[in-house]
Parts: C-alpha cells; structure tokens; sequence
C-alpha cells in the first residue's frame, strides 16, 4: 500500500517546528506502523536527508516508550493499543496520516515526535513505592491478599507510564497515570502505612507538572492499557482524607 | 592461556554463601558514605542494585540510556520468575531449584553459584511482595505458581503476563525511593560509552547525554554494569530494540574478559517473521506451553485446513519425543526440534517457517474463558500482531534469538577480571551455563542485584577506606574521551551510502545462518570471513547524517554496530572452538544418533574466557575449570 505522511519535525526544544510531507510506498499491510515508519526514515537516509526522530523500544506493548498523535488521536485508531502495537493492516491504501508528538505543557519537545516526559518520574519519586528495605521483607505468604484485591490492583500497576492519557487530555493532566500507581499501592496491605502521605505527595507533585481535571475522560479512553477512571476517584477520595487528617493534627 | 580463579569459597556447597557472608570484609555503615559506586544500568539487576546500594548508604550514580529507569528491556518478561517456595507441596526445595538449574545448563554452570541462586530466590519473591508488586493469587488470597520448561515441580511466581514489567516497576520504585532521599543520583538519557582503568583498576565511565550531545566523565570508588545481553547481534530477536553490547564490549576491550560467547538461547515460541523488513520478532511467553500442544501435519504436502487435519494426521513431534516432558521439554530442545521439522519441510503457514501451538484440546478442557483468563493478553498481542484469532486456529510459532548466557567473566564475587568492576544480570555469564531455564534470568537479575553484589562489592571496597576516589583530571580519562570523540567523528563523516540498519541486517543474517541453532566448521569459518568483509564495507560505507549535538538515533546505533561487528567475530570463534555440542551451542559434528546434544566432558567441561588482545582476529583463550562436587555429569535426559 501506498501513503501520505504529514509528519511535525523539529530540529530541537526551542527550534521552531513544521509539518513536511513524505510517501511511504510498497508498505506490507502486515507490517507494524513503526516498520512502516522505519522504511520512511530508510528513504529520508538514502535522499541524504536527516530520518525522523520518534520514540520506541519494546515494540510490543510494554515499555511504554512509543507514542504519537496519529490523526489527532494519542496511539492512533484502534483501542487498547500502543503506536507500536498498530498494524498497516488498520488503514488503507491512499491514507493521509498526520503525525504530531504528545502536545501537552507536562511534555517539553525534544525533536520531531519525541517528547520529555520526566515528570512522570518527578510523581513516582514523590512517593510512589512501599518503604521496605532489601532484606527487611517477612515471609510473602504471610499476608494472604484476596484474589479480587490483587486482580484489581494488577489492572492498576498495568499502566506503562506512555503519556497517552496527559496527550489526550484537553488540560494535558496526569491524573490517570498518578491514580494508577496511587491505587494499585493504597489497596494493598504493603501499602496502608504510607496511604495518605503518599496521595497527598504524588497529587502535589503532579499539581506542579501537569494542568487540572475537568473529568472529560478522554485519557481512559486514549489508554492503551484500559487503566480505568474509578482509580481517580478512588486517588481523590484518599488525598481528601489525606488534607482533612493534616487539618486535624495541624 | 591462564586458569582463572573463581574465588569460590571452600567449606560445603550448603553453606558456602552463609559461611562467606561471614567472612567477607565489610565496610560499616558510617562509611558507605565515603564510597562513590557508579551502577550503568537500570533493568532489574541495575535497579535493584543501585536502590539496595543506596538503602545501604553507599553513594550511587546510576546511568541508562533509556528516559526513564521504568523502561529496561527487562519490562518485556512475560511468564514469571522462579523461587524454591515450595509453597505448594510438590517436593520442591532449594536443592532440586539448583539441580535443575546445573542440569538445564547442560552442566557449564559453576555449582556455587547456582546453589547462591537457588538459596536468595525466596528471599526474592518476598522482597517483591513486600514492594507491592501484585503477583497473582489463589481464591485462598495465597500466591499461585505455575509450570514452565525444565521443571516437574510449579514454581514460577507471575503477575499476569507482565511479570517482568511488575517486578521492573517494583525495582524502579525502591530505586526512585533512594532518588528522593539523596542517596543515589540518577543520570537517564545517558549512555556508556567508555570504561576508564587506572593502574589496572576500574575507576569510571564516559558517557554522551543522548538528547544534547554532551559528554561527561565520571568516576568512582568501584562500577557495576547491569547492561543486559546481546541477541540483538542477530538484528532479529525478541530483544527490545536498543539494546545492546556496547557497554560489556567496552570493559572488554579494557580487560574484562568474555566468557562463553557462544552459548546463545533461542527461544522456541516467538512469532514467525512474516517479511523482509521485520524490525523485531515477539515472543509468546513459554508459559503457553502448559496448556498449548505443538505439532506440524506429518506430510510436507499436507494442504488441507487445519482443523481438517486429523489426529492420525499430525505429528506431536516434542510429545512423541519426550514423552515425559512433552511440551514442556527445555528451550534449547524445543527450538532444535522445531528447526528439525521445518527443515523437513513440514513447516506451516504461508512461508512454512512455523509450527502449531494449538489450544483446542485446553480449551475444550478448561473452557474458553478459563484459558482466557490465563492467557488473554498474550492471544490479544497475538492476534494484534497476525491478524489471527488463536481461540480459532492454532497459533504458528518459530524459535528467535532471545537471551544470552555468555557474557562478562565474573568469579564468585560478581567481579570481572578488572578489579572494581562488577558485572551483573544478563550482562555477566555466570549462572546458566550453556542453557537458561525458563523464569530463571528475572530470578538471578534481582539475586544479583538485590542480595549478592550489594555484600560482594563491599569485600573489594572495604580496604580502599580512607582513599579517594581517582579525579576526572586523570590522563586516563583524557584517553578515554579522546577515543569516545574520535569515534563520533569518524563515524559522522565517513559520508557512506547505507544506514547502519542495513549492516546490522546483513551482520544478522550472517549470525543466523552460521552461528544460530545449528553450527559447523565450515559455516563458522565462512562466517569468520564474512564478518570482518561487512566490517570493512561497514567502516567504509556507512552513512550516518544529522549532527553530534542533539538527539541522533543513527549515531547512537552505528556506535553499537560497530561494537557488535567485533562480538559478533568473537561469537563465532567461540563456537568454532568448543568442539562439543552443549545445550544452545549445537555443534552438528557432534551429536547423538538420535540427533540430540554431544557433551565431550572431558575436554570441554571449562568456561572460555576470552581477552581481547587488540586485534579481533586473535583474541586470547583463557579457562575457568567447571568442578563438580556435588552434581554428577549425566547425560542431559528430558525422555
Ligand atoms: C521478550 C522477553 C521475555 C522474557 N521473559 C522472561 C521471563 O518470563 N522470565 C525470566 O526469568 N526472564 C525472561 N526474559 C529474560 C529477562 O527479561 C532478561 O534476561 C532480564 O530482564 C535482563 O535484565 P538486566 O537487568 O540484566 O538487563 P536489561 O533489562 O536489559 O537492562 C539493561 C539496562 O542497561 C542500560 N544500558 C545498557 N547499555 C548501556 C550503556 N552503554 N549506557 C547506559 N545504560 C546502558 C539500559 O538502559 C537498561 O537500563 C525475557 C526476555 C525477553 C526478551
Ligand atoms: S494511564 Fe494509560 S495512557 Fe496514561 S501513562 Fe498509563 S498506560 Fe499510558
Ligand atoms: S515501543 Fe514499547 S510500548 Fe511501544
């Protein structure tokens, strides 16, 4: 099949940037959208001209590194999938694709489609983990974790950190990302000692990267992993209790 | 050719490690602040490294390419990590984790070090849970376990088919805990491009911040390299696209001598490529196999659709074979008996290049939503990638590059033949001899890094108290930054005509053909031909655009090309040297009548150990001697 790519580049984070136009041709429609992208950047380096940076290392679904707004959309057409993940076989020959980097003022432009997304770290160091040192773990069996709550709490740590969800969002807020990790510990027994101070600490640090949600849930739906809204709610829920408990012992 | 030392304590194999722990020199905790320790890399053996390291109070600079310490290859693992739990009764114990373990490497491991495995790997799942990681549980609220390749006992912990990811994230969390506290510095976006040795010691690294271009010395009391394997020599592999061998080859060149090469794993159940420009091939977790029944229609010109293929028809080649293993027969046994039927020319799909996983008998048995529930996501990623329903027809699968046992040379201490530099996960080649078992390298990523080299490196730091560390000014780094420039420069002007991804293809293809399941003198030596050829075309040809100052993809690859041209040379001569077929290494000259593996235990029961001597065509042959006290060498039996 034969395409026309309108693709952003950007020489660098304070270059001014631009859409250029390329052909992809003879692409396989078994092919992946990154092989298809790979093929681009193979004629760009045979024309002497500089390939497109873009971000990718898995290539299957996992890493969370891809990412890209595929006609507008984060991660392109199809639901429950990574850029990397999409095959040619979803679009037709003839197709325009516009291809742009996440866009969101938490995700600074480094060059072309790839895009800073350190501030993800910035949330999880704020307080994203259980404080238990090597060695210090009793017996693992020794708490019992019902099914349904260690299910529940897988489908939260599933998240892959993409960025999707800020991308998606017509604020660019992280609140999906944050709930993810904020849930997926505040169920747990491992994570009840540390529950509040670290709702209280991942929201604010977030509060400081990204902008505010008006519950549009265009992030859920842009998820590649089907993280689902109910975690936000149950992260508000917890930093609420977090700020009336610091009221209490003020 | 020296005999290396493996620093194996003495006493029984037991409590070796307990006695040594004992007995090795510590440094007390008000001054682990006084050591610098420099961690390059952050998949699990690199993260858990640097937060244990951390925890402990030593000061920690850690340094990946990645933009983030979540991402690491190791997030890719799907089906589980193994631990001698024995929380279900089934006769398992640390013993038979450490039997197997010796046993599936085709008997080139190191005892003591297996049986350290095999003792911390409990210490392991419950470091995890107590992280939160949410490993998956019984109706009881207990965790459950699962079967995998190598094994009659249930002792892979999982977390859905993201174990790798969980426990990854469960490592990066205690990694950004000690990020927060000050105690380790964390540098992303970095890559490794230059080991610094002063007076025979490792006292630093160079690297290039791949988004500005920069390049940095640092240096340090000790480093540590958790930088991953190398299957990505073979351009096609189920690896992740950037990794790579630059780091270890970097050391190696330095000193740092290359154990086994040679002993590659292919995986038996990736997807089949389905056409030329295929960047990646992507694994379908081993765990499918203790439900799903491999078989090819025992006619080449069999033409009628599967499901009218009747039983009579089809052959279960690995049940019909191992009767007691079946489908769960070991890696390395399962890719060589699928390359056998495929040669036969009784391979299936449009390019014949596979083989069935088949799930109607599993489903039928368990039901659909049962097997669903098992095994969703990964007949969801099957799917996505082929367009097939495997709930309908079975999935075609074909063995791929996938992990490498070789590696760094480490002795009992994790350390390399550089003193102060440690080697550790799939970086280092210690534990799995010439065949990993399935569940087993997130097992000995996160026993090094966690539970090992944190008590090591203090052995090696203990009597430098009181020095400090050797200044960035040292001639030594000069050197070291001079070669990193050179490098970039010559590589961006050579104005070649071919992207570096056609090299690393064509260097693939060579790998693959030569030097990949099936090995022989005649396609070794073409191969030892053929590779310094494309080297030379390589180093002449390549082109390289864009500029050293920004983000360039292209000159971060063609570093690690060029660097994988000179592995890929020492690969080959390894395999053309050990005159036996063990596990992974299948070396066609010796084998049984039956086709299986030909140990020559007595010449070949060593570690080659290779230093570079300057010139990749003659590199130094060194041996570790592999003795065995407690196992007896048998014949590798799965019938
Ligand atoms: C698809 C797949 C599935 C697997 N499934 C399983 C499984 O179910 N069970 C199991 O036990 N094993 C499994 N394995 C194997 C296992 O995942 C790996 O062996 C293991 O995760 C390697 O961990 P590591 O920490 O050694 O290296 P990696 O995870 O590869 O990490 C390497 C780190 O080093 C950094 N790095 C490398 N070079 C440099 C440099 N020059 N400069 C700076 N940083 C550098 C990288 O950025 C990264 O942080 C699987 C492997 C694959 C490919
Ligand atoms: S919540 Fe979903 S979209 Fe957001 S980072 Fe996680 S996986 Fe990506
Ligand atoms: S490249 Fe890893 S998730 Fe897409």
């Amino acid at each position: 099949m034969n395409l026309t790519l309108r693709v952003w580049r950007q020489a660098g984070p304070d270059a001014p940037g631009r859409f250029e136009t390329y052909e992809a041709r003879d692409v396989s429609p078994d092919s992946s959208f990154l092989e298809m992208l790979d093929l681009v950047n193979e004629d760009l380096i045979a024309q002497g001209e500089v390939p497109i940076e873009f971000m990718h290392d898995c290539r299957e679904g996992i890493c969370g590194t891809c990412g890209m707004m595929i006609n507008g959309q984060a991660h392109g057409p199809q639901a429950l999938t990574a850029t990397c993940q999409l095959h040619m076989r979803t679009f037709s020959d003839g197709d325009e694709i516009v291809l742009e980097p996440w866009r969101a003022t938490g995700f600074p432009i480094i060059k072309d489609l790839v895009v800073d997304r350190s501030a993800f770290d910035r949330i999880i160091e704020s307080g994203g983990y259980v404080t238990v040192d090597t060695n210090s773990a009793p017996d693992a069996n020794l708490i019992p974790i019902p099914k349904e709550t260690a299910d529940l709490a897988m489908d939260a740590a599933a998240c892959i950190g993409c960025g999707a969800c800020v991308a998606a969002c017509p604020n660019g807020a992280a609140q999906l990302f944050t709930s993810a990790k904020v849930a997926q510990l505040n169920m747990l027994p491992q994570g009840q000692a540390e529950r509040y101070d670290r709702a209280e600490h991942m929201v604010e640090v977030m509060e400081e990267h990204f902008g505010s949600c008006t519950n549009m849930g265009e992030c859920e739906a842009a998820c590649p992993k089907g993280i689902s809204i109910d975690f936000i709610a149950m992260m508000n829920k917890d930093y609420r209790k977090a700020k009336f408990r610091g009221r209490r012992s003020a | 050719m020296t005999v290396l030392d493996s620093r194996v304590p003495d006493g029984p194999l037991a409590t070796k490690w307990e006695d040594h722990k004992f007995d090795m020199k510590l440094v007390n905790p008000n001054n682990k602040r006084k050591f610098e320790i420099i961690v390059v890399g952050t998949g699990l053996a690199g993260a858990s490294a640097a937060a244990t390291l951390g925890e402990l109070g030593y000061r920690v600079k850690a340094f990946t390419y990645h933009d983030s310490a979540r991402r690491a290859h190791s997030i890719a693992a799907q089906g589980g990590i193994n631990a001698a739990k024995n929380y279900h009764g089934d006769g398992d114990s640390v013993y038979r984790l450490f039997y197997d373990t010796i046993k599936g490497g085709d008997y080139r491991s190191r005892e003591a070090n297996v049986h350290r495995l095999a003792e911390v790997s409990n210490n392991i799942i419950d470091q995890c849970v107590a992280q939160g990681v949410p490993f998956a549980r019984e109706y009881g609220g207990l965790l459950d376990n699962r079967s995998f390749g190598g094994a009659q006992v249930s002792r892979t912990f999982y977390a859905r088919g993201q174990t790798g990811q969980q426990l990854l994230l469960g490592a990066y969390q205690a990694l950004s805990r000690q990020v927060k506290a000050g105690s380790v510095e964390l540098h992303t976006n970095q890559e490794m491009l230059e080991l610094v040795v002063v007076d025979g010691h490792a006292v630093g690294i160079v690297t290039r911040d791949l988004v500005t271009g920069e390049i940095t010395r640092h240096s340090a009391h000790a480093v540590v390299l958790g930088t991953g394997g190398y299957s990505n020599a073979f351009y096609l592999s189920t690896m992740a696209m950037s990794c790579n061998a630059t780091a270890i080859w970097r050391a190696h060149r330095k000193g740092a001598f290359f154990a086994n090469p040679c002993y590659t794993q292919i995986h038996p159940t990736a997807i089949p490529s389905s056409d030329e420009f295929q960047s990646k091939l992507t694994l379908m977790s081993e765990s499918l196999r203790n439900d799903g029944r491999i078989w090819v229609p025992k006619d080449p010109d069999e033409s009628r659709a599967v499901a009218d293929i009747p039983e009579q028809d089809r052959d279960y080649y690995l049940e019909r074979k191992y009767p007691s293993f079946g489908n769960l027969a070991p890696r390395d046994i399962s890719s060589r008996a699928a390359k056998v039927v495929v040669d036969e020319g009784r391979g299936v799909g449009p390019l014949k290049n596979g083989v069935y996983l088949d799930f109607a008998d599993a489903i039928s048995r368990l039901g659909r939503e049962a097997v669903a529930d098992k095994y969703g996501n990964l007949f969801d990623m099957y799917e996505r990638i082929t367009g097939e329903n495997p709930y309908e027809v079975p999935m075609r699968i074909y063995p791929a590059p996938h992990y490498t046992m070789g590696g760094l040379w480490v002795d009992y201490h994790l350390q390399t033949t550089i003193p102060g530099l440690f080697a550790i996960g799939e970086a280092n080649f210690s534990d799995h001899g010439a065949n990993r078992l399935g569940a087993s390298a997130l097992m000995q990523g996160l026993a090094d890094g966690y539970f090992v080299l944190p008590y090591t490196i203090g052995d090696y730091l203990a009597p430098q108290l009181g020095q400090p560390k050797v200044e960035v000014t040292a001639p030594e780094f000069d050197e070291a930054e001079a070669e990193v420039r050179g490098r970039i420069d010559h590589y961006l002007g050579v104005g070649g005509s071919r992207s570096v991804d056609w090299f690393h293809r064509e260097l693939g293809k060579i790998l693959w053909d030569y030097c990949g399941m099936g090995r022989n003198q005649a396609g070794l030596e073409k191969a030892l031909s053929e590779i310094p050829a494309l080297r030379e075309e390589f180093e002449s040809d390549v082109r390289v655009l864009g500029s050293a100052e920004s983000l360039n993809s292209s000159l971060e690859k063609v570093g690690r090309v060029a660097d994988t041209f000179e592995l890929a040379e020492l690969m080959c001569r390894d395999a053309l040297t050990r005159e036996e077929s063990c596990g992974g290494h299948f070396r066609e000259e010796h084998q049984t009548e039956e086709g299986e593996a030909q140990r020559d235990d007595e010449n070949f029961a060593h570690v080659t150990a290779w230093e570079w001597s300057g010139d990749s065509a003659s590199p130094n042959e060194h041996r570790e001697a592999l003795v065995y006290e407690e196992v007896q060498l048998t014949t590798r039996s799965y019938k």
